[in-house]
C-alpha cells in the first residue's frame, strides 16, 4: 500500500424526494408559521440595479411529462457581473441583489418563475468575457444528485456566440438547450426556457 | 477563507442518474454524458447566509410548529460538523433539514399514508455552521414509511439534509440514515450508491456521550462537502 492522501471522501447524494418543499418551502407547501418566508423567494428590492426580466419554464421527464415536484435554483450574477458572494474579490456586488432565487414547480403546471435581473458578463479563467447567463440547479424526485445547467439569452447573440462554454460545444445542434427565447409579456422581458431531463430534446448538464 | 476551483466530484462515489432498481431515476436521467466544465467564477462562489436570518426555534423541530405541546415520538438530537475534503471546518453553511413525523407521516398535500399527523410537528428546520463548522438540531426521530416503488418498499427513518457551503458547485441534498435501522440495506434509493463505503458514511451512529439523560437521545452526523483550491486568481498556478 502507498501511503494515504488522508482526504475525506464527499457526503454521497441522495434524491430531494418528492417532498422537498417541506424542507426548502415550507409556506409553499402549507407549513406557515415556522419561517417568515421562503428562502430564495425574492431575489431584487426596488433599490436592485438593472433590467427587469422573468425567467418561466418547466422541467420534462423523458416521457414528456412536466416534473409538478421539482425544484429549480437559480445562481447569477448582479447587472455589473458581480456575485454577492464572500468568494467575489473583484468588487461590491449590488447590496440589494440576492443573485440566489428557488423556485418550487407549480404543483398542477410545473411551471417555475424567477423575477430578476438581466446578469451582467463575468470573465472566464483566461479573461474573455462569459455572455450574460444564470447558472441552473434541478433536483426532484427521481434525481439521485442534483443537475448542474445554464441559461444563456436569446436575444445575446453576439455575446453567445463568443462564449468560450457555449462555443466549445462539440455537438452544435445541441448549444440551442442552453439558450431561451426573449419575448415580452405584461411589458417586461420574458425568457421562456424548458429543460427536457431526457431524449431528444435533452438539456445540456454540466459537470462543474 | 480563499476560494478557487472545487476538486473534481467522484462520480463513482455518488449514485448514477440511471439506477432503475429507483423506478422514477428510469425516465428523470439524462442519457447523454455531461459536458465538464472548469469551474469559473459562477461555480467558485455561492450565496452565504447571515445567522440573523434564523428564527430562535429554526434548528428546533420540537418546538418549532407546536401548538398545543411537544409532538409525540422518540425525542432526538442531532449534531455534527460541515467538513470538506480536506478536514477544514466549513463555517457559516446553512443546512435545511426535513423529514416525516414518528409515524412516518410528512406534512405534504401530496402525501396520502394513512398514518396520522402529529398536530404539533411540521417537520421542517435550518441552522448555520458555527466557527468551527459545527450544528445541531432537536427533533422527533422519524418513523418509516411506504412508497409505491416495488409492490412492498419501505424507506428507513431518515432526515433529508440540503447543505450550501461557499461555492455553488459544492450543493448537495443528501439523506441521513439512523444506526442499526435494518431497512436501509433493502432501501432501493439507498441502494443507487453503489460503493457501501458511502453508504455506512450516510449512517448516524448512536451517540451516547452527546445524549441528554431523562430527555433526548443523540445522534452524530458529520457532512463532507467538496474541497477546493487555494486560489482565485487564475493567472497563478492553483494549489495549495
Amino acid at each position: 500500500m502507498v501511503q494515504s492522501l488522508d482526504r475525506l471522501k464527499e457526503s454521497a447524494s441522495q434524491t430531494a424526494g418528492p417532498y422537498v418543499h417541506i424542507g426548502c418551502t415550507p409556506n409553499f407547501s402549507g407549513i406557515t408559521g415556522v419561517y417568515e418566508e421562503d428562502l430564495g423567494n425574492r431575489m431584487l428590492s426596488p433599490e436592485t440595479k438593472g433590467e427587469r426580466i422573468r425567467v418561466i419554464g418547466r422541467v420534462f421527464d423523458g416521457v414528456g411529462t412536466p416534473l409538478k415536484d421539482a425544484l429549480v435554483e437559480v445562481w447569477q450574477a448582479d447587472a455589473a457581473g458581480l456575485y454577492p458572494s464572500p468568494q467575489e474579490t473583484r468588487g461590491q456586488a449590488d447590496p440589494h441583489f440576492s443573485g440566489f432565487g428557488r423556485s418550487p414547480g407549480d404543483m398542477e403546471t410545473g411551471e417555475f418563475v424567477f423575477d430578476t435581473i438581466k446578469p451582467g458578463p463575468v470573465p472566464f479563467k483566461d479573461g474573455r468575457l462569459q455572455a450574460p447567463h444564470l447558472t441552473l440547479w434541478i433536483v426532484a424526485r427521481g434525481i439521485n444528485l442534483g443537475l448542474h445547467t445554464r441559461l444563456y439569452f436569446g436575444d445575446e447573440t453576439e455575446a453567445n456566440e463568443a462564449d468560450p462554454i457555449l462555443s466549445r460545444i462539440e455537438h452544435r445542434s445541441r448549444a440551442p438547450t442552453l439558450i431561451a427565447p426573449m419575448t415580452t409579456e405584461d411589458g417586461r422581458p420574458t425568457y421562456r426556457h424548458d429543460i427536457y431531463l431526457q431524449g431528444d430534446r435533452e438539456t445540456i448538464f454540466f459537470d462543474i | 477563507m480563499s476560494g478557487g476551483s472545487f476538486y473534481q466530484r467522484d462520480r463513482r462515489w455518488h449514485p448514477p442518474a440511471y439506477s432503475p432498481g429507483y423506478k422514477t431515476s428510469i425516465t428523470r436521467s439524462p442519457q447523454k454524458a455531461l459536458i465538464a466544465l472548469d469551474n469559473t467564477l459562477s461555480e467558485m462562489t455561492g450565496p452565504v447566509f447571515g445567522h440573523d436570518m434564523l428564527g430562535p426555534l429554526d434548528n428546533d423541530l420540537i418546538r418549532n410548529f407546536a401548538k398545543d405541546g411537544d409532538p409525540i415520538g422518540q425525542r432526538i438530537i442531532v449534531h455534527g460538523r460541515v467538513l470538506d475534503e480536506d478536514g477544514r471546518p466549513v463555517p457559516g453553511a446553512l443546512i435545511e433539514v426535513w423529514q416525516a413525523n414518528a409515524g412516518g407521516r410528512y406534512r405534504h398535500k401530496k402525501e396520502t399514508y394513512l398514518a396520522p399527523l402529529d398536530p404539533n410537528f411540521g417537520g421542517c428546520g435550518r441552522t448555520i455552521t458555527a466557527e468551527d463548522g459545527s450544528y445541531r438540531f432537536r427533533t422527533i426521530k422519524p418513523g418509516p414509511y411506504p412508497w409505491p416503488n416495488g409492490p412492498n418498499d419501505w424507506r428507513p427513518a431518515h432526515i433529508h439534509l440540503s447543505i450550501f457551503g461557499h461555492g455553488f458547485a459544492q450543493r448537495l441534498i443528501t439523506q441521513m440514515y439512523f444506526e442499526g435501522d435494518p431497512l436501509i440495506w433493502l432501501c432501493p434509493i439507498v441502494a443507487t450508491i453503489p460503493d457501501k463505503a458511502a453508504i455506512e458514511r450516510l449512517i448516524a451512529p448512536l451517540d451516547m456521550a452527546n445524549t441528554v439523560p431523562m430527555d433526548a437521545r443523540a445522534y452524530k452526523f458529520d457532512i463532507v462537502l467538496r474541497g477546493r483550491r487555494s486560489t482565485l486568481f487564475e493567472n497563478r498556478m492553483e494549489g495549495n
